[in-house]
């Protein structure tokens, strides 16, 4: 995969597949950027299962806060990477080895090594966007706030 | 944007497509006017996502409308930048694009050839809000270099200006804003993106008066303002409202949460919200209508202005005329550099005999319009010393091309044969033949 630049069906079947996404770095703080994706993607019918050492045990808009991937006790989908791109390599690592499909790094999150070693254990790699935009953009919702979606098409949306 | 790159959508088709899928509730082909002010809630909670900006979605159409939304995606794609706020003029434009940028005691560098009516605003009215504008000629890029300073928020021009024909050597100066940290703005209004895109040339946020050539049947107030999303406003060190906290949304930081993505939130979430120029659905719908066929239009604006422009340079009652497409023109290599496709539909020409002889010519004509607007499809004509540009001193006309025997031009859609002739008769009328 070109991780330059993806090509909107690859997005757009990733988010249809997904249903239960581990967010490493998920925050309590309400007007953190991750608890507005956590938020957003619950309202889309997503469980996000927050993951996040410091608040371990607490609660997340209802989910139980985890320490790490591997103390979550359900099959995960997705791992959702909120953490700075150099924190990105062991969070793969656990990615893989929990079993997800996709690993997905946050908008400013990019580590070429991880994803090389995930896309080999068989998992689908998105770097360096954020699920909930990419959602709104591809639902035609991105437009609704004057933001250039891209998107050209002439059927109703399809996410 | 490549208009030839295989895979990307050419200029027409998104003039024609962007922002417009099938409207999702009904399946309408052509974009709906939702005449609405605001948007039911699903509950509380949903609401309260909505107003802390955590989720997409209308509440009050003061900040955002599904059929305004339209051309603002529509605007941005035209122009090749990642989002775009429509407002109710192309004057609001210019305040909503300065408002996330400026504080009290801040300076912007302004060019001197803008048009009038902006030298008003910039000079005289943001100076009550302690916005002090400097001017500079920017046919002097070591005098734009001297004006900028670290209190220098944004360096703003047109590229084409109205009325003098000058072409600003836009790539020049998006280079000296950027070495002083700050966005370089440029008013597109004139060449519109069909003509030319600044972002493609370093510009940093475009605007526009959609009031002129992109609605172009002169209609329908508007403007626009559209961010390429590359400017790092954190690494500036300088620009609070997006990089830091903001009060008004509990301490939300609209830089780090919405990246490239921060200005346009703010331009809405902010400047519309609390200075409130927002567009009307139904002017946005007419301007949708416009952009539709820019590109046709712009061609045949273009040709005209041409047509018109060296019919005029031979003109015995005629002392110059000041078109950046006719080859001797100072500007003519800075047109053919930004504006191969045309040196656009506006510009001025001096009548032999001063201010009486002007006065008379924009009174001697019978089908060209005698009014203060630009961008019709109609062909309009003024004498800008005595109107558009009257609250300036002699100086500042001067300085913007709008000197006594200056009469302005903007060429619409007419059989050429049918302006010339019209100008002839009333330029024969003025010298007395």
């Amino acid at each position: 995969m070109n991780h330059d630049s993806y090509p909107d069906d690859y997005i757009r079947a990733i988010l249809n597949k997904v249903r239960v996404i581990a967010m490493v770095g998920a925050s309590p703080n309400w007007n953190r950027p991750s608890y507005f994706a956590m938020k957003y993607l619950q309202g889309k019918g997503f469980r996000v299962i927050p993951v996040n050492p410091t608040a371990a045990g607490q609660e997340i808009l209802g989910e139980k806060v985890y320490a790490s991937l591997k103390d979550i006790p359900e099959k995960v989908d997705m791992v959702d990477v909120f953490r700075a791109s150099k924190e990105a390599g062991p969070i793969a690592d656990d990615a893989i080895a929990i079993g997800a499909k996709v690993l997905w790094m946050q908008l400013g999150v990019r580590d070429d090594a991880a994803a090389r070693r995930a896309e080999e254990a068989g998992l689908e790699v998105v770097m360096n966007r954020c699920p909930k935009i990419e959602y709104a953009r591809l639902n035609a919702e991105l437009g609704w706030h004057g933001i250039n979606s891209g998107v050209i098409s002439a059927k109703r949306r399809r996410i | 944007m490549n208009d030839s790159a295989p895979g990307k959508p050419g200029f027409e088709t998104l003039s024609i497509h962007a922002g417009a899928q099938p409207d999702p509730a009904t399946g309408a082909r052509a974009t709906p006017i939702y005449a609405t002010t605001s948007y039911v809630f699903d509950d509380v909670d949903h609401a309260a996502s909505l107003f802390n900006l955590q989720t997409t979605g209308f509440i009050y159409s003061r900040i955002m409308n599904p059929t305004v939304a339209v051309l603002e995606e529509r605007l941005a794609a035209l122009e090749g930048g990642r989002g775009a706020t429509a407002t109710a003029s192309g004057h609001s434009a210019q305040l909503v694009a300065l408002f996330p940028l400026m504080s009290q005691g801040d300076e912007f560098v302004a060019s001197s050839k803008l048009y009038g009516g902006s030298i008003t605003q910039f000079g005289q009215t943001f100076k009550k809000f302690g916005w002090k504008a400097t001017f500079v000629d920017p046919d002097d890029m070591n005098a734009v270099k001297r004006a900028v300073n670290e209190r220098t928020k944004a360096v703003f021009t047109e590229c084409l200006a109205n009325p003098g024909g000058v072409v600003v050597d836009i790539e020049a100066m998006a280079k000296i804003a950027h070495a002083a940290n700050c966005p370089l703005i440029v008013d597109n209004t004139l060449a519109t993106p069909y003509l030319l895109r600044p972002l493609e040339w370093g510009a940093d946020i475009v605007v526009h008066s959609t009031t002129k050539f992109l609605s172009g049947t002169g209609t329908t107030i508007g403007g626009v303002v559209i961010d390429s999303g590359r400017f790092d406003w954190m690494k500036a060190g300088k620009y609070p409202d997006l990089a830091g906290p903001c009060a008004a949304y509990h301490g939300l930081r609209f830089y780090e949460t919405f990246g490239d993505m921060g200005y346009t939130m703010h331009c809405h979430a902010v400047g519309l919200r609390d200075l409130g120029p927002t567009m009307s659905p139904f002017g946005a719908w007419i301007t949708l209508l416009g952009v539709e066929t820019l590109a046709l239009r712009m061609d045949r604006h273009c040709a005209n202005a041409q047509t018109v422009a060296e019919f005029l340079q031979g003109h015995k009652a005629v002392a110059w005329v000041n078109y950046a497409g006719l080859p001797a023109n100072r500007y003519n290599a800075l047109a053919r550099k930004y504006l191969p496709k045309g040196a656009g539909a506006v510009f001025t020409f001096g009548v032999k005999g001063g201010y009486q002889a002007g006065v008379k010519v924009v009174q001697g004509v019978n089908m060209l319009s005698h009014l203060a607007n630009i961008g019709d499809s109609r062909s309009l004509i003024i004498h800008p010393a005595s109107t558009t540009h009257r609250q300036l001193t002699e100086e500042q006309q001067v300085a913007a091309g709008a000197g006594p025997d200056v009469v302005r031009l903007s060429i619409g859609l007419e059989s050429a044969k049918d302006i010339v002739a019209d100008l002839d008769q009333a330029l024969n009328r003025a010298v007395g033949n």
